[in-house]
């Protein structure tokens, strides 16, 4: 909740909104670097289900994130209609596969509601808030929380 | 109009101590890192003032000034020597060779810029 | 710029002068007398001290300064620096180098050690040097010197201009402020040193409240006059609550070209003196009485106070600085004397100028085009790759052109990883401080050679390198040599010999290290190896397999762990480092003549030689320093051994299958080991297994890329590449994976280093 608190002291702000099944999110524009198509990942030993390998990204070595998996959802399977979203937080870059980008929203901090007091781990770990933007409902997610093992690498 | 300043140091610590210095003072400064090069850019940099190290390789202070109070152009010009407080011998040396003034180490922006505004109009 | 950069600047610059200095000082003991080498090393203990002063670290000040009066006597050939001399000397920079470290990231140095050296310092400074050479007693011999040159220089000045200070009434002067007396009579001198009376004026007159009056008297007709010359004096009265040292310091920079007086004019004419501490008082301050009897008549006072037309000397001036250029004509010749110091300068210079130009880039800004020309590379495989692919005929000028792509390609990563090459030069030196710490502590006499400090390797590699060689170069000392009486008895130097070469050789840099003491004792490896199981006690062993015994894990051939080789690190891990660099590490040793390490390294961290392979459907890299042979398993060969082990029978000895595909996860069930490879390799501790693999593609180089920075290490990989299809292949860490076959967990901490 920090966070939100922090977020909405700024006026109005753009974001990217993306769907995975029949649920939309959305992350900030600014940790957006860009979009790109699916192409295949290198599988990674040891990784958890929801990371599904590396991308060569102009030289960079990218890790590939199923966000649906990540989510607690079902685990993506990956078409050429999927697409990428490389985000990144801090110093970090990490690409999300999502199934297609629906919009781009330019938004008020108080379009931003807090989300409902739920206790699931979801909520709790990456909703950061709800838009409801012309009767849909997007989620707000937080890609700190999303990033794999970022906690302990954060240092 | 900015008054210039050339310094020639070949301490990178000092150089930038300088240039910090004296660009805050509103002085346009222009670097050399020892003699030869401080006599090299002369001409171009066309400078009011000089403040320069003793202690440089290639070509010292002495050397520089010496140099320097050769050129037709240069030989009057103001030419500050950065010292330490024991080198009275040095002090001397500096003033055969023609320099101005000197500032004493260790290096402090205050009397950097009271000993450049006393030897420039 | 801030002043925090600044001082990471200084530190910076402090590492280049401190290895400077001890390469100077190395090189002195060699007996190098040079007057330059001795230049160079006060030179940088000077700069590292005017840079902690202007920081206000001032024990790196106090420290640098003892030092650097002890080398000033060097320098004015007062102190022979001789071994003794240069063992204080050396020790010295030692300390320099700590305090330096103290002062940057904290801690405490040895206050005894620095405290006796700034003894020994001073001693030396002392001792050898007689009591008017002291820094201190140069000051009153100074103003003679000054002097000296007097009687080129007079015509070599300017004509000032004539200054008025007609606002400056005398009747308005509060009464009560002291009022001085001050009479200013600049020589040419003052000229010729970019001072300006008017400049020096009308700092006084900021002073106080002042009268001026400028005496023309000396001023010759004008075509008698000399245009260089000095012919005003001032006598200036000035109230001021600034006191009398206030006035004489505004004259500071001219007291040597000028005769002036200052009379406090309170207490009748007695000008008292003010704390000023030159003899002189309370007679005129006039330096000028020291001077040539030539200059006395310039040197006379006009008393007289004569009130000046101010127009006229203005004209005065004018015309003067009409004739400056026939003067300079004739100061040139006059100058000439000093011409010829300066000349001697100028060669010097001339020189020191040969040696090439350089510039100083930001290391990041290399790495990013280090990435990128690797990025340059990969594309170009990938384009060819799909060219050929796509043109069944071969020959096309397409072809042509990409395969002289590939050459310019090749050519420019050469030439940008030679951006980030550096000499090993500041590794060697570090050696010498370890060599002389190891000896004093063993009690040894030691020489370190090194030759071949210039030979250029990777920025990557060098920063990897110093562990090991420290390592190595205390195993030297302390166990390869003997000490000094049992050298004797052998008819030895007592002083050791340690010798460090690097060298290129074939596409990598060969760093060798030698000593000249006892050899390895093969009869004692041999029985440390019997009792710590390492070997059978009736094993055949050829003295090269003796010898390389002591790389093996735990091995240690002291009697008791000694604190020097300390650290409870033993050969193995020096062994495995190098490894760990993609190196290899082999000894040979003469009984009674010492021993040989010789360590091959890869030219660089951010390309490797590796073996394209394939295991269950993925492509990864292994590396090829780690493959000691591949072969094609035969069925028979082939043997269970208990539950899930089998082992490969490889010319009558038995080595253990590891099933990569297994160990990383890539399938659910063990491979057939007839349908794939096996790639013999040698890991820690020397052990070899054969790693399953299921094809060969081929060998190439590839361009290491960090996991970990978008990533997080992942057990068994060592790093990433991107092959010529753009696909990300992964990096083996063979020893992580022959651990995990052991039965060790993956996720133990693995050494294979990933650069990049």
């Amino acid at each position: 909740m920090t966070l939100l608190a922090k977020n909405l002291t700024n006026g109005e702000r753009e974001l990217i909104a993306f769907r995975i099944g029949d649920q939309e999110f959305c992350v900030n524009v600014m940790s957006v670097r860009e979009i790109r198509g699916w192409a295949p990942a290198t599988p990674m030993p040891h990784a958890p289900q929801y990371v599904l390998g590396v991308i060569n990204l102009r030289g960079a070595v990218l890790p590939i994130i199923d966000l649906s998996a990540r989510l607690g959802m079902k685990p993506a399977e990956p078409t050429v209609r999927h697409v990428i979203i490389v985000t990144q937080v801090r110093n970090r870059v990490v690409g999300l596969l999502v199934e297609a980008v629906s919009d781009i929203l330019t938004i008020k901090d108080e379009d931003i509601q807090p989300t409902p007091d739920m206790t699931s781990e979801f909520e709790r770990t990456f909703a950061r808030g709800i838009l409801a933007i012309e009767g849909r409902m997007i989620c707000l997610i937080e890609l700190e929380a999303v990033f794999p093992h970022i906690e302990s690498e954060a240092a | 109009m900015k008054k210039k300043v050339l310094t020639v140091d070949d301490s990178r610590t000092i150089r930038n101590m300088l240039l910090v210095t004296l660009n805050n003072a509103g002085f346009e400064t222009i670097q050399a890192e020892d003699g030869i090069e401080g006599l090299e850019v002369l001409e171009d940099a066309n400078p009011d003032v000089i403040v320069t190290d003793i202690n440089m390789p290639r070509l010292d202070g002495f050397g520089f000034i010496e140099g320097v109070r050769k050129n037709e152009k240069f030989r009057a010009i103001p030419i500050l020597v950065l010292t330490t407080e024991s080198d009275a011998e040095k002090k001397n040396r500096a003033r055969q060779a023609g320099a101005t003034g000197w500032i004493v180490k260790p290096f402090d922006p205050t009397k950097l810029i009271d000993a450049i505004e006393r030897v420039t109009a | 710029m801030d002043m925090n950069e600044i001082k990471e600047i200084f530190f910076q610059e402090c590492e280049e002068q401190l290895a400077e200095l001890e390469s100077g000082l190395l090189r002195l003991n060699d007996g190098d007398r040079d007057p330059e080498t001795v230049n160079a090393v006060f030179r940088a203990v000077h700069s590292i001290k005017g840079g902690a002063g202007a920081f206000g670290l001032d024990d790196l000040v106090s420290f640098a300064h003892v030092f650097e009066t002890t080398l000033d006597c060097v320098r004015s050939n007062k102190l022979e620096p001789n071994q003794d001399v240069l063992k204080v000397m050396l020790k010295s920079a030692d300390v320099l180098a700590d305090l330096t470290n103290v002062a940057r990231d904290g801690g405490s140095v040895d206050q005894a050690r620095s405290a006796q050296l700034i003894r020994e310092l001073e001693a030396l400074a002392k001792g050898e040097a007689p009591p008017a050479a002291a820094p201190v007693a140069a000051a009153p011999k100074a103003a003679p010197v000054a002097a000296a040159p007097a009687p080129v220089v007079s015509d070599d000045g300017f004509v000032p201009v004539a200054f008025s200070f007609d606002d400056f009434g005398d009747d308005d002067v509060s009464a009560d402020l002291p009022a001085y007396d001050v009479v200013f009579k600049p020589k040419s001198e003052l000229y010729t040193k970019g001072n300006e009376a008017t400049l020096l004026l009308r700092d006084l007159s900021r002073l106080g409240e002042m009268s001026i009056h400028c005496n023309m008297d000396s001023l010759p007709p004008l075509d008698q006059m000399d245009p260089e010359a000095a012919y005003f004096s001032w006598k200036v009265s000035i109230k001021t609550d600034k006191g009398e040292d206030a006035v004489r310091s505004v004259f500071e920079f001219a007291e040597w070209d000028c005769d002036l007086e200052v009379a406090a004019l309170e207490s009748g004419d007695v000008a008292e003196a003010t704390g000023d501490d030159l003899p002189m008082q309370p007679v005129p301050f006039d330096l000028s009485a020291l001077d040539d009897e030539l200059d006395a008549p310039l040197g006379v006072v006009e008393e007289e106070e004569q009130i000046a037309a101010v127009q006229e000397a203005v004209a005065a001036a004018e015309a003067a600085s009409n004739v400056v250029q026939m003067a300079a004509s004739a100061s040139r010749g006059a100058a000439s004397d000093k011409g010829a110091a300066a000349a001697a300068a100028q060669n010097n210079a001339q020189q020191a100028s040969a040696a090439a130009p350089t510039i100083r880039v930001d290391l990041d800004r290399v790495d990013r085009l280090i990435n990128l020309v690797g990025e340059l590379v990969i594309n170009q495989a990938m384009l060819s790759q799909s060219v050929i692919e796509n043109d069944s005929n071969g020959v096309s000028s397409i072809n042509m052109g990409l395969e002289e792509l590939q050459q310019l390609t090749r050519e420019i990563q050469d030439s940008v990883m030679a951006i980030r090459a550096q000499p090993v030069k500041p590794v060697f030196q570090r050696m010498a401080r370890t060599v002389r710490e190891i000896a004093d502590i063993t009690g040894k006499s030691v020489r370190l050679v090194t030759e071949g400090e210039n030979t250029e390797v990777d920025k990557t590699v060098i920063d990897k390198l110093a562990e090991p060689l420290t390592h190595m170069i205390r195993n030297a000392v302390d166990h390869g040599l003997e000490m000094p009486e049992k050298r004797i008895a052998a008819g030895k130097n007592a002083e050791g010999t340690v010798k460090l070469t690097a060298k290129h050789r074939s596409g990598r840099i060969v760093i060798e290290l030698s000593d000249d003491g006892a050899g390895i004792n093969r009869e004692k490896v041999r029985q440390k190896a019997i009792d710590n199981d390492l070997i059978a006690a009736d094993a055949n062993l050829s003295d090269e397999e003796i010898d390389n015994l002591i790389f093996h894990a735990g091995f240690s051939t002291a009697d008791k762990v000694s604190d020097l080789s300390g650290r409870g690190v033993g050969m193995d891990v020096v062994k495995r480092s190098i490894q760990a660099l993609g190196g290899r590490i082999n000894i040979s040793s003469k009984p009674g003549h010492g021993s040989v390490f010789t360590m091959s390294l890869p030219l660089t961290l951010a390309v490797l030689d590796g073996m394209v392979v394939t295991v269950a459907g993925q492509t990864l890299v292994v590396p090829l320093t780690a493959i000691v042979e591949t072969l094609q398993p035969d069925a028979a060969a082939i043997h269970s051994f208990g539950a899930t082990q089998r082992l490969i029978s490889i010319r009558n000895s038995f080595c253990p299958l590891v099933d990569v595909g297994r160990i990383l996860n890539f399938r659910a069930t063990q491979a057939n080991p007839v349908e794939g490879v096996a790639l013999l390799v040698e890991s820690e501790g020397g052990g070899q297994r054969a790693l399953m693999v299921d094809a060969i593609q081929g060998q190439r180089q590839v361009v290491i890329k960090s996991l970990e920075a978008n990533y997080t290490h992942v057990p068994g990989i060592a790093a990433a590449t991107i092959l010529g299809d753009g696909r990300v292949a992964l990096i083996l860490d063979v020893d992580a994976v022959v651990s995990a076959s052991r039965g060790q967990s993956l996720h133990t901490e693995t050494s294979l280093a990933a650069a990049g």
